[in-house]
């Protein structure tokens, strides 16, 4: 399954469904974990507690985002950090190539970071001739695939364990057709390590930033984050700038609630705590902005910044799950990523706000309360006035508006729409140009209206009286 | 009381039992309830479709016409949501609106919280499966969610089981969507099929002869799909079921 081209969601969920055993077995993967999610959460009495205060602290911090970073700033450096300040994701990739080359660094570790990501860190790197290796399993494994990961936590959550088999004998030369997870998984692990051992430098993302002690917090289920900072002498960390907290105080309330939404483990295998360079070393953490600001401003969208990119919401929606993650054509698919990508990029993802139902499963499990799906509800309209929305959608809608401030015309319409229904050959009703026709039947048109028949039974009650 | 009945554009027009029924109900329980004719459409399409402006001369048009009544109750937990909830959208420091969104009712809330009706004479020899709609469920809260860590109740649950004979199919997915979605159900055909046929699944499996839902909407999709498939389900509305309408053959 190569990477999705279209940017139309619809186009790419049509193909990802022609593979029915395929789509099932997406959706049973992701349940699987929602309902871990769930017993995780009813475990913890003070769950819904613990989701009021991360959003306010959340809230809080993106009111003040700016004081926050400062702080922040000024900490780290007194820690022996250098902070960098990217506007948008060519100067966060001209940062970091520039430590590199000044480095003379060849070859690159680097631990699962979706902000890298969403710059095009590894095509730039690959570009400049230095040589950058994804050590997250699900990321390497999509990164041998030349795929980009359909899912923020689970990057492979599309590939059942015969294609990863497929992609390591063709990348790792393992036995072909040895689909055993523990040697699939044990054959990573020796391949990873050459990289860890001979790389230069070491990149991780950050899943929090404290602006009380400038240091940041790291997690994995791997310790990849571990393995590939410690060896190489310097560590560049990339950072969204709302990935901010303001105290160490704050941090536990975020740990309880991210693994248990993203995996339903009650914590992450390792949370490491960064806190300046290793002896001798080298820190550098480069703060990117790459549209967030933007954000900052709406009152509509500002929420969104909250986001601690646990997953959650991909893991419940019950579009993505039966999409897969490569249909949103998007660094950040899923509900959250419908908001983020068509804000910065509204002619391209012009489809993402209506890849949804409005369920607003999203906006319950979120453990920062984001109201994603009201959020959604407000896009489409952005996207319409951005004149992002075709003809043939908004025409319609014009019509219908006009029909319905006229109740007869409605009424006496109605009647004809009916009696059309009732009477006009299959053939007529289930074609190509009826997408509602093609999998399912139409309502069984009834010979008369609710209100038709109202008024015939006022009239007969009053006749009776 | 003077009880507004609003009766959304589709279950006028294909859907007019589902009405009839509650009508039937609300008088069952000595109401006098009025059906104000120059209603048609809420404006949820055109917002849902980002046709906001589309949508605010319905809104309010809305707003006019039902002014004035004491309660205003719906058959449906999706439409009932939009002038709630989403009218924010569209109506600003509008008066009437803030007197009508504390007025408005899903039917089952009307009958549950308003009327805290306790019994209902209807036997209903069948096993039923319930679909929670979203809007009623996550906007209106007609039920608690498995997402929410919060006491659990369910009012159009708490109806059905006043019934005499009633059994409740045992649902694996008690709450997710169905897939309708307004527009969704064409725009993305495929995603809304697959959602639709994986609810009908899970209510083939825990043996629901009747499928019931307080939104005629989410029935209308699953209706499609159990006939086009030739599966054994009947399909109701919940008002239908509540008023002691029979089974339709």
């Amino acid at each position: 399954m190569s990477a999705v081209k279209s940017y139309d969601h619809p186009t790419n969920a049509d193909r990802f469904n022609k593979d029915q055993s395929r789509t099932h077995w997406h959706d049973s993967a992701l349940w699987f974990i929602r309902e871990k999610r769930d017993r995780m959460a009813n475990s913890l009495p003070e769950w819904e507690t613990l989701r009021a205060c991360a959003s306010q602290i959340k809230s809080h911090t993106v009111s003040k985002l700016a004081d926050y970073l400062e702080e922040f700033e000024r900490n780290a450096t007194a820690r022996g950090a250098t902070v960098h300040w990217a506007k948008d994701a060519e100067e966060h990739n001209r940062i970091v190539l520039e430590i590199l080359q000044k480095h003379q660094a060849k070859r690159i570790v680097k631990s699962k970071s979706m902000l890298t990501e969403e710059c095009h860190l590894n095509p730039w790197l690959d570009k400049h001739g230095i040589e950058v290796v994804d050590t997250d399993l699900g990321e390497r494994i999509v990164q041998l695939r030349e795929e980009p990961p359909s899912h923020i936590v689970m990057p492979a959550i599309h590939l059942k364990k015969e294609d990863v088999s497929d992609t390591f004998h063709e990348h790792l030369q393992t036995e072909e057709g040895n689909c055993d997870p523990n040697y699939l998984t044990e054959s990573a692990r020796q391949h990873l390590r050459q990289k860890f051992v001979q790389a230069d430098v070491g990149i991780t993302g950050v899943n929090f930033a404290i602006a009380e002690t400038g240091g940041f917090v790291v997690c994995t289920n791997e310790g990849n984050a571990d393995l590939g900072v410690s060896l190489p002498k310097v560590h560049i960390a990339c950072m969204g700038i709302e990935k901010l907290i303001p105290k160490v105080d704050h941090l536990s309330i975020f740990l309880r609630l991210l693994a248990r939404s993203a995996t339903g483990q009650p914590i992450t295998t390792y949370s490491s705590h960064f806190h300046g360079p290793v002896e001798g070393g080298e820190l550098h953490i480069v703060l990117v902005d790459n549209g967030r600001s933007k954000l900052m401003d709406s009152d509509d969208f500002r929420n969104s910044l909250k986001c601690i990119r646990c997953g959650a919401c991909m893991n419940t929606c019950p579009v993505y799950r039966r999409s897969g993650g490569h249909s949103y054509a998007a660094t950040v698919p899923g509900p959250i990523g419908s908001i983020l990508n068509p804000l910065r990029d509204a002619k391209h993802h012009k489809s993402l706000p209506f890849a949804c139902t409005l369920c607003g499963s999203c906006s319950d499990v979120c453990p920062v309360k984001i109201n994603l799906h009201e959020q959604l509800l407000t896009l489409r309209s952005e996207v319409n006035r951005q004149k992002q929305l075709p003809v043939s959608k908004t025409m319609p809608m014009k019509i219908a508006s006009w029909v319905f401030q006229r109740p007869k015309l409605y009424a006496w319409l109605g009647g004809i729409g009916k009696f059309f229904l009732r009477t006009m050959p299959r053939f007529l009703i289930y074609n190509g140009l009826n997408p509602w026709g093609r999998n399912r039947e139409m309502p069984e048109s009834p010979p008369e209206s609710f209100r038709k028949q109202y008024a015939q039974r006022k009239k007969s009650q009053k006749s009776e009286r | 009381m003077r009880v507004a009945l609003f009766v959304p554009c589709y279950v006028d027009q294909l859907y007019p039992r589902v009405a009839m029924a509650t009508l039937d109900l609300l008088e069952q329980q000595g109401l006098d309830v009025e059906f104000p004719e120059a209603q048609t459409c809420c404006g949820q399409p055109m917002l849902n479709s980002g046709c906001d402006q589309d949508a605010l001369p319905l809104a309010d048009r809305f707003l006019d016409i039902f002014s004035g009544y004491d309660a205003i109750v719906a058959p449906s937990g999706s439409c009932v949501s939009m002038v709630k909830n989403h009218y924010a959208h569209l109506v600003h420091e509008d008066a009437r609106y803030e007197t009508i969104r504390t007025r408005i009712y899903e039917l089952c809330e009307f009958l549950v919280d308003v009327l805290k009706i306790e019994s209902l004479p209807v036997k209903f020899p069948y096993k039923v499966g319930l679909h929670s709609s979203c809007h009623g469920l996550r906007e209106l809260r007609l039920a608690s969610d498995s997402e929410l860590n919060a006491p659990s109740f369910n009012k159009p649950l708490q109806l059905l089981e006043m019934l005499d004979g009633i059994e409740i199919a045992d649902l694996k997915r008690k709450d997710e969507c169905c897939g309708f979605g307004g527009t969704f159900a064409v725009s993305e055909e495929a995603v809304s099929c697959t959602m639709g046929r994986d609810r009908v699944a899970d209510h083939l499996q825990a043996g629901t002869q009747v499928l019931t839902a307080g939104d005629m909407s989410c029935l209308m999709h699953l209706a499609g799909l159990i006939r086009r498939d030739k599966q054994p389900i009947s399909v109701m509305h919940i008002a239908e079921i509540l008023a002691g309408y029979g089974v339709p053959q």
